[in-house]
């Protein structure tokens, strides 16, 4: 693994600019006299995340979870959908303006719609994160692939390969990067609609403890809420890059892939 | 030439006859198929697309190819030549006409067909082993064991034939690893691993430079000589083709149509002082006189 030294300082350099970002923001909140009530200070916010750690333990909880929950079934009605679309050339031309179309209406005004048929509470929030992860992985999937090359395909048809086996070795390796750039999106678009609809329509989760507390003024604690989200979408996210760097570090070209073996 | 002159046996075609041990077993009462045409073309045309869009890329052609013949098709660029491996392969229908092989429809799969292309269309995600292993894991009878033979037999036989064209220890490389003429060796042997009949190569060495093609033009020959497939080589370098092939065919400018047919018989294993020798030379001058001439014709109209 050649590029182990390139890799450290990289991430050494991440950290730093993570932690002089927080400096930055508690110096100037000291030196322009802001109020706790406009931004408070990151010390404060973490102080404030480490207080309430056991309250904020169970909304966290049911925010993970049900944007999970949403996010899971998405993502398998997204590739099912993803695979019927692309599987096709006809079909995929057919379906993508609709699928154009369907992404570009902003998810959380469907929000409200939930709320009207099955009242307030988890079901939103997880209709929610589930209808929001499903396009970006249906465009990924489908038009990944779409744009497999044919001669790639043509060598298995060649060889009298049944449509599901050139789905299966050519189609879907083909298309698992294009399927893990669309998890990356996906999922942190996921955490704003779950968090979205609790805010709107939930007694649970972390939306709704930030709901509650900008009402009651308690600003340090709606950013403790903002910093849990954080670090719960960069946790997810981390978790599928590593995934994809597992199964597609062959889209990346890297000569250290080889030492993994 | 003319189309007679293909119903003549060649000395290669007697020798097979009399040796039915080297065929792959063909079905029960199929024994005067023997020395019959493993590719029958007749009357054949491919017409792409339709109404305005419509483009005609192959025109009235009838060719046979008999039972461990290699033939080379040359011919201008975007005659058709493509398309007939498409046809024959089976991943393309004739508009009209019918494509026979190995004695049926090519649609019925009789014969086991292995195919190389210009591009190495090596499946990036794959080992070089994995790739090569490919064909094992979707042609039978191979696939019913790959599962339990994938770690043993299969990649032995891999193995060996990496071996073979010089690339042994080099299963485990990416194809991104590799150089061209490494990447078309591991394209050669994808295609030669279930032991096909029928070898179809869509100019394989058209992407390499001169040395690393006339290294496997013998690589090939060897290939040929041991494993003794029929094979139709599409080909733009008439030395190349002259070199390996027992018979040239000569397709016109588009809409294809066959219009030379050549035998070429100078002794095995031959090598690349041969292509220099004057007959080979005249035949390869005679040939580019051919598409020359096509192409001015082209020009003009
Ligand atoms: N799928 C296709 N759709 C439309 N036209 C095609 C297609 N494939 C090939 N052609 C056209 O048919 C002609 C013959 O193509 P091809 O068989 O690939 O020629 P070549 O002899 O160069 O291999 C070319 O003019 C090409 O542009
Ligand atoms: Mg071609």
């Amino acid at each position: 693994m050649g590029g182990n030294g390139e890799s450290w300082r990289q991430r050494f350099a991440s950290t730093a600019l993570i932690i002089g970002f927080f400096l930055l923001w508690e110096a100037c909140c000291w030196l322009f006299h802001i109020s706790d009530i406009v931004l408070p200070k990151p010390s404060q916010i973490f102080t404030t995340l480490y207080l309430r750690a056991p309250a904020l333990w169970p909304h966290t909880v049911q925010t993970l979870y049900t944007t999970l929950f949403g996010f899971v079934l998405g993502v398998i009605v997204g590739v099912a959908l993803g695979v019927l679309v692309g599987s096709s050339k006809t079909a995929y031309d057919t379906a993508y303006p609709l699928l154009v179309g369907f992404s570009s209406i902003p998810k959380v005004a469907v929000v409200p719609i939930f709320v009207l048929w099955f009242g307030a509470g988890t079901v939103p929030a997880v209709l929610t994160s589930l209808v929001i992860s499903i396009f970006p992985v249906v465009v990924n999937v489908a038009t990944g692939l779409a744009t497999t090359e044919p001669e790639l395909e043509d060598v298995l048809k060649a060889l009298g390969a049944k449509k599901s086996e050139v789905l299966w070795n050519v189609g879907l390796p083909r298309a698992m990067p294009y399927f893990f750039a669309s998890l990356k999106v996906a999922v942190t678009l996921s955490f704003v609609g779950t968090v979205l609809s609790e805010t709107v329509a939930s007694n649970r989760g972390i939306g709704n403890v930030m709901m509650v507390a900008s009402s009651n003024f308690d600003v340090p604690l709606v950013f403790a809420g903002l910093i849990i989200l954080a670090i719960l979408g960069v946790l997810l996210y981390l978790l599928f890059a590593a995934l994809e760097w597992r199964l597609c570090g062959w889209a990346m070209r890297k000569t250290d892939l080889a030492a993994m073996g | 030439m003319s189309a007679q002159d293909i119903d003549h046996p060649s000395p290669e075609a007697i020798v097979l006859a009399t040796k039915p041990a080297v065929m792959p077993a063909p079905p029960a009462a199929d024994a005067m198929r023997s020395k019959a045409d493993l590719i029958d073309l007749e009357g054949v045309e491919v017409t792409y697309g339709r109404g305005a869009k419509a483009l005609k890329a192959l025109d009235t052609t009838t060719l046979e190819v008999r039972q461990g013949e290699f033939v080379a098709l040359v011919g201008p660029s975007g005659c058709g030549k493509s398309t007939i491996l498409k046809l024959v392969s089976g991943l393309l229908e004739p508009s009209t006409g019918v494509v026979i092989v190995g004695g049926r429809e090519v649609a019925a799969k009789a014969v086991q067909v292995g195919m190389a292309f210009q591009n190495p269309t090596m499946l990036p995600w794959l080992s070089v082993r994995d790739n090569v292993m490919l064909p094992l894991k979707i042609v039978v009878p191979y696939k019913h064991q790959f599962r339990a033979k994938r770690k043993t037999e299969y990649r032995d036989k891999v193995e060996a034939l990496l071996e073979q064209v010089g690339l042994g220890g080099f299963g485990d490389k990416y194809p991104w690893q590799l150089s061209g003429g490494m990447l078309q060796r591991a394209s050669l042997c994808r295609a030669l691993i279930h032991e096909p009949q029928l070898l179809l190569l869509d100019e394989p060495f058209g992407a390499l430079d001169q040395f690393t093609r006339e290294e496997l033009w013998a690589t090939l020959q060897d290939l040929w000589q041991t494993r003794k497939p029929t094979v139709l080589l599409v080909t733009h370098d008439l030395r190349e083709a002259v070199y390996l092939s027992t018979r040239i065919v000569v397709l016109s400018a588009r809409p294809g149509r066959v219009i030379d047919d050549t035998e070429i018989d100078f002794p095995r294993p031959r090598t690349i002082e041969m292509t220099f020798d004057p007959a080979f030379v005249g035949i390869t001058q005679r040939l580019r006189g051919l598409i020359f001439n096509m192409r001015s014709q082209i020009g003009k109209a």
